[in-house]
């Protein structure tokens, strides 16, 4: 049965806020999320190594000493809750037995924790999607999907808490679209491509979820609106391009929530915001205290609406501090003491003002994050039916927030973002209402780098 | 040769129909072929690979350049053939065992064929072997490995050891990138060069194989 999201769980902005959900959900060893409070969620990552079977024990190290750090390091600074993420490196998937491996060494680190200080705490894994090693992609058959499927149940059974993915349907498209700032290109493959594969797989996972018990905690539409991000950043893409690409991501996002997935949704998930909205699930999000992992120009409104606060992956190395990730830990652990004396000073609106504000007026990334964006695009998503419609209505309304933005002297765009935003606007405007119509077109435009069987076409 | 500032200028606003149309002309009306990709085709994409080092381009932009000069360069293929030409140097380009990304070695791939270079990508997932078998056939002057992950950027070095194995290194020159590599890494691990983005990969594939321009 599909969850059709037609209105907005959090119909009201001043709702939106870090911290709070209509919809907590409690998991792992007592971990409350949404229910007042934000925690953080670590992330980690090997050093420079050999990941391969000779290694292994080297490998499972590691991730010992990793969650020996996590244990002295919730020890020493105390959070109200903690949540841990593994994400699986791409061998750990095609042999799911060594992701199930370092799941179960992570839960008892996690176990231990909870039994020495009583820390709510909970293990967020996440497979790695590695259907797309041939081109093109075979998503829906073959030794690919097998192994994930495989490796989503193993880490399952080893006690995963929370089971999410950055899946990749539609992103051999969207990769080309991006880069020739093909704008009908990239909506085919959000709003056609990668909802149709978010269907297929979600269902899975979701159905596995419920076999053992475990939170479906949502996909991130990371392979497109963040390589979006990153060559904006990088100066290679527009990044009014990079913004109408986050709206638009929302909704192959969204697809999990449909099937059955409840949250926390991922944290390099920035569409996490309108997720929120509309389904009132929690969510993770990353902004400055990623930098670890990647610079972003939305380090501060990204945190305007989380309920878990990550640093995305940090590699376990040495710093002068002490192990890399204890040193994000601690950054995480304090950015959290100020979201939760805001809302218990009841200062949060004040405090979600000033993440916004610093941020937006700079970037037009940011500008889409801000709570009153996020309503928006939210809004123009539920009253579409249809996963194209949806797409491009939030695609459609980005480019409308961000003009306004101009107008109303709220952001400065230099003359070649306000050239694009100019021709995006009308691109958009000129996409066929069904995608029917672009579907043929999109065949003969793309159809080598894509099987249309792998997508139900 | 104002046709050929034309042309250069023609490439650089990504005037496809129109640098297909001069090309055309230019080569109907005699002028060689060669002075024809050196002084209109490469000429416009040096001016391209400048704009996007100084943030004045973006890449769809430098893309629809790029395009205009492959299909132009099928207009010259048979002529610069017939005439003996030499290209600038071929290219060998993959992503390494392991690796399933793929943008950033395009991205390279794409500069470099703007720039004039014949460029062979392997693709991604690369085993070390298979390089070794690409650079036996193509006889490359330079490979180029990617790697965009900690555990697989090792792979780079595998991969060089295969090469040296099979007693073709001193026959090419090898350059490395992806987000975890630096120059002190390709240092380590016995390669030429690094390069942190597709426009310096063309810096350094031109000081590498000596050309200037």
């Amino acid at each position: 049965m599909r969850n059709i999201f037609k209105t907005l769980a959090i119909p009201d902005q001043r709702q939106l806020m870090f911290g709070r959900t209509p919809e907590p959900l409690t998991c792992g060893f007592g971990l409350k999320l949404g229910n007042g409070q934000v925690y953080p969620e670590l992330n980690f990552t090997l050093p420079t190594m050999p990941l391969v079977e000779t290694n292994w024990a080297a490998v499972v190290a590691q991730y010992e000493e990793i969650g020996t750090i996590i244990e002295r390091a919730a020890g020493r600074l105390k959070p109200p809750g903690l949540m841990v993420e593994f994400e699986l490196l791409p061998p750990m998937t095609e042999h799911p037995s060594w992701g199930a491996e370092l799941t179960s060494l992570l839960l008892r680190h996690l176990s231990q924790l909870h039994k020495d200080t009583g820390i709510p705490c909970a293990l967020r894994v996440t497979p790695t999607d590695i259907r797309d090693v041939t081109k093109p992609p075979e998503l829906r058959s073959g030794k690919p999907l097998e192994l994930l499927l495989q490796s989503f149940e193993q880490c399952a059974v080893a006690g995963a808490h929370v089971l999410s993915i950055e899946s990749v349907g539609g992103k051999e498209v969207h990769d080309e679209a991006l880069l020739y700032g093909d704008i009908e290109g990239v909506i085919f493959a959000l709003g056609v491509l990668a909802s149709r594969d978010m269907e297929f797989l979600w269902e899975k996972i979701v159905a596995i979820c419920s076999k053992h018990n475990v939170v479906p905690g949502g996909d991130s539409a990371c392979g497109f609106a963040n390589t979006a991000m990153q060559l904006a950043g990088q100066g290679m893409l527009p990044e009014v391009l990079a913004s109408v690409v986050r709206a638009a991501s929302c909704v192959r996002s969204l697809v999990a929530y449909e099937c059955g997935a409840f949250g926390p949704s991922k944290d390099c998930a920035y569409e996490g915001p309108v997720i929120k909205a509309i389904t009132g699930a929690p969510i993770a999000m990353e902004g400055k205290s990623a930098s670890c992992a990647h610079f972003s120009p939305v380090g501060n409104v990204a945190a305007a609406m989380c309920d878990l606060w990550s640093n995305e992956s940090v590699q376990n190395v040495r710093l002068l501090s002490g192990p890399a990730p204890e040193a994000y830990f601690e950054l995480l652990v304090y950015d959290c003491r100020l979201f939760n004396q805001a809302l218990e000073t009841k200062t949060e609106n004040m405090y979600q003002n000033l993440l916004v504000s610093s941020d937006i007026h700079l970037s037009p990334q940011a500008f889409v994050l801000s709570p009153e964006s996020t309503m928006r695009i939210a809004t123009a998503v539920v009253r579409e039916s249809g996963h194209y419609a949806q797409t491009l209505a939030a695609a459609k309304e980005a480019a409308s927030l961000l003009s306004e933005g101009v107008r109303h002297k709220e952001l400065q765009l230099n003359s070649r973002e306000t050239e694009w935003l100019e021709r995006i606007t009308r691109e958009l405007d000129a996409l066929p209402s069904d995608e029917q119509d672009m579907i043929i077109t999109m065949q003969e435009r793309y159809g080598h780098l894509f099987a249309a069987n792998s997508y139900g076409l | 040769m104002r046709e050929l500032q034309d042309l250069a200028q023609l490439l650089e606003q990504g005037e496809s129909q129109k640098v297909l149309a001069l090309t055309q002309q230019l080569v109907d009306s005699g002028v060689s072929p060669q002075t024809v990709l050196n002084d209109g085709l490469i000429a416009g994409m040096a001016v391209v690979g400048e704009k996007m080092r100084n943030g004045e381009m973006y890449l769809p932009e430098v893309l629809q350049s790029a395009g205009a000069m492959k299909a132009s360069l099928k207009i010259l293929k048979p002529h610069l053939a017939r005439e003996g030409a030499k290209s600038r140097g071929k290219i060998l380009i993959g992503t390494v065992k392991g690796d399933m990304h793929d943008i950033g070695k395009n991205l390279v791939g794409i500069m470099l064929q703007g720039a004039g270079f014949e460029i062979v990508d392997i693709g991604l997932n690369v085993e070390p072997q298979k390089f070794v078998a690409a650079i036996t056939e193509h006889t490359p002057a330079i490979v180029g490995l990617s790697a965009m992950l900690t555990t697989t950027m090792l792979n780079m070095k595998t991969t060089i050891d295969a090469i040296v194995e099979a007693g073709l290194r001193s026959n090419v020159k090898i350059i490395i990138g992806g987000a975890p590599v630096s120059q002190k890494f390709a240092d380590e691990i016995g390669a030429d060069g690094n390069s942190r983005d597709a426009v310096l990969a063309v810096d350094k594939v031109r000081q590498l194989i000596g050309h200037t321009s």
